[in-house]
C-alpha cells in the first residue's frame, strides 16, 4: 500500500551546506497494517511523515501510495490526494480553536471536496466516546479528548493511511491508552493502515511491527 | 462547512478585534450614506418642483437672488415690480397662459422670521411637494377682506412663540431694532398655523398683502419705497423721505395714510378710481403699489402659451421670469454638488482608512494563525483555499461593517433630519434609500479584496512542514 524507494531529503543549512535528513532505501507498509515508528528525537520521523503525506517533497526517490507515485503530483493534486487518502494526527493543537468538535470533524470533509457527511462525523465522534461533547469547543475539552476528536477527524474521509505523530506525547499516562486504543480499533474497523510515531515504549510495545527510523534512515547513520 | 463559514468562525474567534475593525468601516460607510441620502433627498425635493409653481416673475437682476429670496426666504430682495404687472399676469395680457398668480411682498420680519405679504391663494390654490395641499394645524387661512390677518409656518410659529389669536408688529427688515413707537406698523393678528410642510415656507409668516400696503411702504423697505415714490410725491415729502427712511415710515402710519389717500383724489385720480372699485382704503396709492415677485402657475392645458410666457415677460424691460427649479438645480450642481463631491471623497477616504484597519487586523493575526493554517493544509486544504478563507474574512468584515454603516448612516440622517428640515425646510426621511448606495456593495468587496490580498498571500505562502514542526 505504501512503498518508498530511495527517498532522499535534505535541508540547506544557514551556511549554505547540505544537511541530509532522510535517506531511505526501501520502506513498505501493507494495507490495513499498523506499525509504531520510533527513533530518537531529530532522526527525521516527522519529516518522513510529511514526505508520505505529500506535505514535503523529497529531493529524489519514489513515494508510492496505492498505485500512485505522489512525487509526480502537482501541488494541488497532492493537496487533494492528502484530503482524500491520508488522515493526520499531530502531537498537540490538532483542532482549530474556533470550531466545535463536530465542526472540526466536518472541516476535514470540507477540504476533500466531497459531500459533507454529518451522520458519519457524529458516528465517528460517538465511536471515540465523545458523543456528548460534539458542540464543545477545543478549549472545553481535555487534551486526551482533543486527541480523540483529532482521531475522528483523521478518519472522516475514509483514508487509506493514517499518520499519527506522537499522538500521546502530551497526555498523562492514564489517558494515553484510551487514545491508542481508539486509534487502533478505528483503523482496524475501517481497514486503514496506521503509522504511529512514539517515544513511549509502552505504546510502541503494543504493535506487532516496530520500526526504528535510525536503522532505516542512512542519513542518520552518516551523521 | 463552507469556506464562508470557516472565515466567519475566524472572525468570531477574534470577536473584539473583528467588531472594532468592522465598526471602523461602518463609521466610514455611515458618512458616505449620510452624504448620499441627504444629497439625494435635497436633490429630489428640489427637482420635483417642490415650489408648487413653475415661474417667478420679479424685477430684473440676479435670478439666483430672486429665487433664494422668494423660495427660500433667504438673502435680500432685489427690488420690486409694479403691482400692475401682477394684474397683467392675473387678468391682463398674460393671463391666458396663467392658471394662478400670487403676489408676494417681502421686507419685514418678526423675531427673525420673514414676514411675507401675499394673498390667501398662496395656500388655497398653490400646492407644495408634488401637489400636496397646504393644511392648517390650527386656525384657518387669512381672509383677503381682513387686511391685518396673518398665518405662521410651523417652524416660524415655534420660533416666535406666536399662537392663534396672538398679535405682533412686524418690523422693517432694514431697521436693526423694532421701534417701540412704531406707528407705521399696525399690529397683525395670527389666525392660523400651517401644518408642517418640510418646505422653506415653514420658516415664514404670511400676512395679507392689503395690510402690508397700509404700512406705507411697497416692498423691500423704505429705501426702495422712497426711491419708487419720488417722482410722484410732493417736493417737501420727497426731501424728508430721502433724508430719513425711518422718518418716512413714521410719517405714514395707517390712519394717516388713509387720510392721505382721501385728501389727494385729484393728485391720484387713478388711485381714487381703484379705491372705489375695490372698496378699500390704502396706505400706498394704488398705482404706486409694488410687489417683490409674483408666483405663477402656468396653465398646463396650454403648454405652448405657458412656454412663451417666460419669453414674453423677459422681453419686457420691467420684469424677468425665472423657473425656480432650473435655477435651483444650477445652484445645486454648481456649488452644493461640489461640496457634496468633496464630502463624498472625504467619506470614501475614511472607508479606505478603515479598510487598511482590516488589513492591519488580519495581518497581525496571521502569526498566531500560522499553525491553524498549517493544520488546514495538512487536512488537505490547498494554498488557494486558505488564501480564499482569509480574503473571505476580509470581505465579511467589510460587508458587515458596511451593513452596520448603512444602518448607522440612516440613523444619523434620522437624528439630523429634524435639524435639516428646520434649517433648510427640506424634509429628510431616514429611510429614503438611494440607489447609489448599492455601489457600496461592490465597492466594499473590491476594497476588502485589495486589503485582504496581503494577509491572504501570507496564508498562501505558509510553509506547512515548518509551521507544524515549530508549534510542536
Ligand atoms: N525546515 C527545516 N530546515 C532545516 N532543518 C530542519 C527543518 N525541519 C527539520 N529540520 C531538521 O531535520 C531533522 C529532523 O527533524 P524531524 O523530522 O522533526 O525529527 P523528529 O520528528 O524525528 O524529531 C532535525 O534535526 C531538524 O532540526
Ligand atoms: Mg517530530
Amino acid at each position: 500500500m505504501l512503498e518508498l524507494y530511495e527517498v532522499k531529503k535534505s535541508f540547506t543549512e544557514p551556511d549554505g551546506g547540505d544537511l541530509p535528513i532522510l535517506d531511505i532505501e526501501e520502506f513498505h507498509l501493507d494495507a490495513g497494517e499498523q506499525m509504531a515508528l520510533v527513533g530518537r528525537s531529530g532522526c527525521g520521523k516527522s519529516t518522513l511523515l510529511y514526505v508520505v503525506a505529500g506535505i514535503s517533497r523529497p529531493d529524489s526517490g519514489k513515494v508510492m501510495v496505492g498505485e500512485w507515485d505522489i512525487t509526480l503530483f502537482t501541488e494541488p493534486e497532492c493537496d487533494r490526494f492528502r484530503a482524500e487518502q491520508i488522515g493526520y494526527v499531530f502531537q498537540t493543537f490538532n483542532l482549530l480553536p474556533g470550531f466545535s468538535a463536530l465542526e472540526n470533524v466536518l472541516l476535514g470533509m470540507c477540504f476533500a471536496g466531497g459531500r459533507i457527511d454529518r451522520a458519519r462525523a457524529r458516528d465517528l465522534l460517538e465511536r471515540v466516546g465523545l458523543g456528548h461533547r460534539m458542540t464543545h469547543k477545543p478549549t472545553q475539552l481535555s487534551v486526551g479528548e482533543q486527541q480523540r476528536v483529532a482521531v475522528a477527524r483523521a478518519l472522516a474521509n475514509r483514508p487509506k493511511l493514517l499518520l499519527a505523530d506522537e499522538p500521546t506525547a502530551n497526555i498523562d499516562s492514564g489517558h494515553q491508552q484510551q487514545v491508542v486504543d481508539m486509534l487502533r480499533e478505528r483503523c482496524r474497523e475501517e481497514n486503514v493502515a496506521l503509522i504511529v510515531v512514539t517515544h513511549t515504549p509502552e505504546v510502541a510495545r503494543q504493535f506487532d511491527r516496530i520500526d526504528n527510523l535510525e536503522e532505516i534512515n542512512r542519513a542518520v547513520v552518516v551523521k | 462547512m463552507s469556506l464562508w463559514k470557516i472565515a466567519w468562525r475566524s472572525i468570531q474567534q477574534r470577536a473584539l478585534a473583528s467588531a472594532l475593525t468592522a465598526l471602523g468601516v461602518g463609521l466610514g460607510v455611515a458618512l458616505v450614506v449620510a452624504v448620499l441620502v441627504i444629497h439625494g433627498v435635497i436633490d429630489r425635493s428640489f427637482k420635483r418642483g417642490s415650489q408648487g409653481y413653475d415661474l417667478i416673475v420679479g424685477p430684473k437682476g440676479s435670478s439666483l437672488q430672486l429665487v433664494l429670496n422668494t423660495v427660500f426666504h433667504l438673502s435680500e430682495s432685489i427690488g420690486t415690480i409694479p403691482y400692475s404687472y401682477y394684474e397683467e399676469l392675473n387678468e391682463g395680457r398674460f393671463s391666458s397662459a396663467v392658471e394662478t398668480a400670487v403676489p408676494v411682498c417681502v421686507g419685514h420680519d418678526y423675531k427673525g422670521s420673514m414676514v411675507v405679504a401675499t394673498i390667501p391663494d398662496m395656500f388655497d390654490k398653490l400646492t407644495y411637494l408634488n401637489d400636496r395641499r397646504y393644511e392648517f394645524a390650527e386656525g384657518r387661512n387669512f381672509d383677503l377682506a381682513e387686511p391685518f390677518e396673518a398665518v405662521a409656518g410651523s417652524v416660524a410659529a415655534r420660533k416666535t412663540g406666536l399662537k392663534v389669536g396672538d398679535t405682533f408688529v412686524p418690523k422693517d427688515a432694514q431697521q436693526d431694532v423694532a421701534d417701540p413707537d412704531d406707528h407705521a406698523h399696525q399690529s397683525i393678528k395670527i389666525v392660523g398655523i400651517l401644518a408642517h410642510t418640510g418646505t422653506p415656507n415653514d420658516r415664514a409668516i404670511f400676512m395679507n398683502v392689503e395690510g402690508f400696503y397700509r404700512f406705507g411702504c411697497h416692498t423691500a423697505g423704505p429705501t426702495l419705497a422712497a426711491k419708487l415714490m419720488k417722482p410722484k410725491t410732493e417736493p417737501a415729502e420727497e426731501k424728508s423721505q430721502a433724508k430719513d427712511e425711518r422718518a418716512e415710515a413714521e410719517h405714514k402710519p395707517g390712519e394717516e395714510a388713509d387720510k392721505h389717500g382721501e385728501d389727494a383724489p385729484d393728485r391720484h385720480g387713478d388711485e381714487a378710481r381703484d379705491h372705489a372699485a375695490h372698496g378699500h382704503v390704502h396706505g400706498v396709492p394704488y398705482d404706486q403699489r409694488q410687489v417683490s415677485a409674483v408666483l405663477v402657475c402656468t396653465d398646463m392645458s396650454k403648454p405652448q402659451l405657458a412656454m412663451q410666457l417666460g419669453d414674453l415677460v423677459n422681453a419686457d424691460s420691467v420684469a424677468q421670469a425665472v423657473a425656480p427649479s432650473k435655477v435651483i438645480s444650477q445652484l445645486f450642481e454648481g456649488i452644493v454638488g461640489n461640496v457634496q463631491l468633496m464630502l463624498l471623497i472625504l467619506a470614501c477616504l475614511v472607508v479606505i482608512v478603515a479598510g487598511v484597519g482590516i488589513l492591519v487586523s488580519i495581518y497581525n493575526s496571521m502569526s498566531d494563525r500560522r499553525h491553524e493554517i498549517a493544520v488546514m493544509r495538512a487536512l488537505g486544504a490547498s494554498r488557494v483555499m486558505v488564501g480564499t478563507i482569509i480574503l473571505l474574512e476580509s470581505i465579511l468584515l467589510s460587508l458587515g461593517g458596511g451593513a452596520l454603516g448603512i444602518l448607522l448612516g440612516h440613523g444619523l440622517v434620522g437624528v439630523l433630519g429634524p435639524t435639516i428640515a428646520e434649517q433648510t425646510g427640506v424634509l429628510v426621511s431616514p429611510w429614503s434609500f438611494q440607489y447609489n448606495e448599492l455601489i457600496l456593495i461592490p465597492g466594499l468587496v473590491v476594497l476588502a479584496s485589495i486589503v485582504g490580498y496581503l494577509p491572504a498571500a501570507v496564508a498562501y505562502r505558509t510553509d506547512v512542514a515548518k509551521s507544524l514542526t515549530t508549534a510542536q
